[in-house]
């Protein structure tokens, strides 16, 4: 007997007590928890992503669409970056204003070639405000999941309103399994040291998130 | 699973060796208070906390009842999307497995991402033996790894070590491991930090199988999800060709939908934040999904038994696998605070392990049998537990079965157990409970909580325990408070001591 059968084999041995008209899946979750917690509107759920995105060590900035390619520019000066890593769709205007040398995300890229890149700039899919997260699903403007990892300075802009929400129920609700996530809240960080939390172990030490509209 | 830490004496000969220590009480002292103070407010900042709790609950049992069901839908789903799926009867089964995957990529060295599915079956010891080393990537599992140490502690599992002790283990260690440390190195975390960085970084780029375990995997996709801090998790996820990740058959949950509830509850149950710093989602392997060229060619997922579905047959004990090891508990838990994890001799320590670790295993050994009684009853684990496992039940479930004997599973066959030998599991309660007794603190502490959280100290126990318990108080109520015996007997010490 192959192992699979074993298992199965035990477990529904196991599961003997279980009657076969069991409560289906559909009614066996009561789903009387919230969809989102408290009320806010849409620019109140911009603020509370701020604040919780900053509450966990992201530089977070405010800008309005005219002002993006300055402030980015302005960004990757500050941070003295040589080069920056850019996902194949990001819209060239975003970086219009910068000298820095782009450095485009290819297939072929290996992990050394990331890690030698300054700093990377992305979009994202969604960004939950309860939680100070953004979400990036590999999305053409957001690049593979590495780019957003080897480098020290990672850039996000999020477009608000349109991609932020309340909750993490409404975040999931946006996006596609089928595509691979990461969920970003501050930058890399560890307690494990007496549990003094220090930020960058191995992902990016700085997170700048950028608020757009 | 494969058996206890070698020579791993009895929990109350362990904690009162644990206890004596006084680095390792302050340590977790320190550690556990802290976390449990910010979860109280990670917590309360949620309302609806009650509801998502239950739900939970609900999702989790329901998964459980119909275990076989889920199993066949997510490989079908990961199948679909590209993986291949493996099944591992036990441990033996399941390094096998790995291994095997490992050498067929050609490679000799691996990188990993902190599981619990990986060290309950040595999978590390398993693959040094055939000349393949795994390097561990969260800081506190290279802490543990390069100290030859053991974790203490499920979500921070070096714990159990102080700054100055980290600094040494990585002057004195890490240069026969790779990149040494850096010269000058302080005891400050962020030099640490750094340290770990620099040394694990050249072995992230470099690496061609990475070996994961998972917190959740979803049956109607297929879709991982493992939840990290530092971004190794990421690294070893996303950087090398081959991904091989080995769960245990209780970490399904039926839909994408049903994440909405862990995602919210895990996070702030466990490092108290309102989310960790990483999630990563991933279904099958790259190529199949929308996000194709994006992370490992190659994807395994070894689903893995290893006494899963004896504790499934219990019905009382089947709620331990509900457990997403966030470890609330243990940080709770004022037995666990004086003991330290080490005590529980099993990578599941505290309050959960005090009852997975004997199902799992079964209670044959001294430490298993003696692991139900590593517990005041006072319920505070059941208080903060995120899917609500009513772990003193469990508790006193399982002192009943070492005391009476009585039906269990082992390896899919049903069996008999015989009743403890002599008096060896009342002995073993009296010790276990009379140490965490002996200070006034933790006797206050355990009382106040005990009234204010649950009448769970019966006197006498339901159905067949009836009969033992009727002649003894249980060892959470002695006749002799537990400060006066501790005395008496130098905390055990003196074996006579104890006869009444
Ligand atoms: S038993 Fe509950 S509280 Fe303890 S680690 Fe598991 S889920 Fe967390």
């Amino acid at each position: 007997m192959s192992s699979r059968e074993l298992i199965l084999g035990r477990v529904r041995r196991a599961l003997a007590d279980v009657p076969p008209d069991d409560t289906p899946y559909e009614d066996a979750v009561a789903r009387d928890y919230l969809r989102e917690h408290g009320e806010r509107t849409a620019a109140q759920d911009v603020e509370l992503l701020a604040e919780n995105l900053a509450d966990y060590r992201a530089l977070v900035h405010r800008c309005d669409e005219g002002e993006l390619p300055a402030l980015l520019a302005r960004l990757l000066a500050e941070r003295k970056a040589a080069t920056v890593l850019v996902p194949p769709g990001l819209d060239p205007a975003w970086l219009a204003e910068s000298d820095v040398t782009r450095v485009a995300d290819r297939p072929e890229s290996g992990p050394h070639e990331l890690d030698a890149v300054d700093s990377v700039v992305t979009a994202c899919a969604v960004a939950v405000a309860e939680t100070g997260t953004i979400v990036l699903d590999a999305g053409p403007d957001q690049g593979r999941r590495r780019i957003t990892l080897v480098p020290d300075h990672h850039v996000c802009v999020v477009r608000a309103p349109a991609q932020v929400v309340s909750s993490v129920p409404q975040a999931l609700e946006r996006l596609d399994p089928r595509r691979p996530a990461t969920w970003i809240s501050g930058p890399s960080a560890t307690s494990d040291i007496e549990l003094d939390r220090v930020e960058g172990v191995h992902g990016p030490r700085t997170l700048e998130v950028v608020i757009v509209g | 699973m494969s058996g206890t830490f070698v020579g791993m004496p009895a929990f109350p000969k362990a904690a009162r060796e644990a206890v004596a220590d006084t680095t390792l009480r302050g340590n977790l002292r320190h550690a556990t208070h802290t976390i449990r103070a910010k979860r109280e407010a990670a917590v309360a900042e949620v309302s609806d906390w009650a509801a998502l709790r239950e739900a939970g609950k609900q999702i989790k049992d329901h998964t459980l009842r119909h275990l076989d069901r889920y199993l066949v839908q997510l490989e079908e789903a990961v199948t679909a999307a590209g993986g291949t799926v493996h099944w591992a009867v036990d441990a033996d089964e399941a390094n096998r497995i790995v291994t095997r995957l490992v050498k067929e990529t050609g490679e000799s060295e691996v990188v990993k991402v902190k599981s619990m599915a990986t060290q309950e079956i040595g999978l590390n010891e398993a693959l040094e033996a055939e000349g393949i080393r795994a390097y561990e990537t969260d800081l506190a599992e290279l802490i543990v790894q390069l100290g030859r140490d053991r974790p203490s502690h499920i979500l921070v599992p070096a714990i159990h070590r102080n700054r100055g002790e980290i600094r040494d283990i990585f002057r004195a260690e890490m240069g026969a491991w790779g990149r040494p440390a850096p010269e000058g190195l302080t005891d400050t975390p962020a030099d640490l930090a750094e340290a770990a960085r620099l040394h694990l970084r050249e072995k992230f780029l470099r690496a061609k199988v990475g070996i994961s375990g998972a917190n959740f995997m979803v049956a109607e996709t297929g879709t991982l999800v493992v939840v990290e801090s530092e971004g190794n998790g990421r690294m070893c996820l996303t950087l090398p060709e081959t991904l091989i990740s080995v769960v245990g058959i209780e970490k399904i949950v039926p839909t994408w939908r049903d994440l909405e509830v862990f995602l919210q509850t895990l996070p702030r149950s466990s490092t108290a934040e309102r989310m960790n710093p990483y999630t990563s989602m991933w279904t099958g392997a790259e190529g199949d999904g929308a996000g194709g060229g994006d992370g490992p060619r190659t994807f395994h997922l070894v689903l893995l038994d290893n006494g899963r579905t004896d504790t499934l047959a219990d019905e009382v004990g089947r709620q331990a696998l509900r457990c997403i090891r966030c470890s609330a508990c243990l940080n709770v838990c004022p037995v666990y605070e004086r003991a330290g994890g080490h005590a529980y001799g099993s990578v599941y320590p505290g309050p959960i392990g005090a009852i997975l670790s004997p199902q799992l295993r079964g209670t044959g050994s001294e430490i298993d049998a003696s692991l139900p009684y590593a517990s005041s009853l006072c319920g505070a684990c059941y208080e903060v537990c995120p899917v609500a496992i009513d772990i003193p039940e469990v508790l006193v479930h399982l002192r009943e079965r070492v005391v009476e004997g009585g039906p269990v599973t082992r390896a899919g066959n049903k069996a008999v157990l015989k009743p403890a030998k002599g008096h060896a599991a009342e002995r073993a309660a009296m010790r276990a409970a009379g140490w965490a007794f002996a200070r006034p603190g933790v006797l206050r502490a355990g009382q106040r909580l005990a009234s204010r959280t649950r009448g769970l100290h019966p006197r006498t126990l339901p159905g067949p325990g009836r009969a033992w318990s009727a002649t003894r108080d249980l060892p959470a109520v002695p006749a002799e408070p537990f400060r006066d015996w501790w005395q008496r007997t130098n905390g055990g010490a003196t074996e006579e001591g104890t006869a009444k």
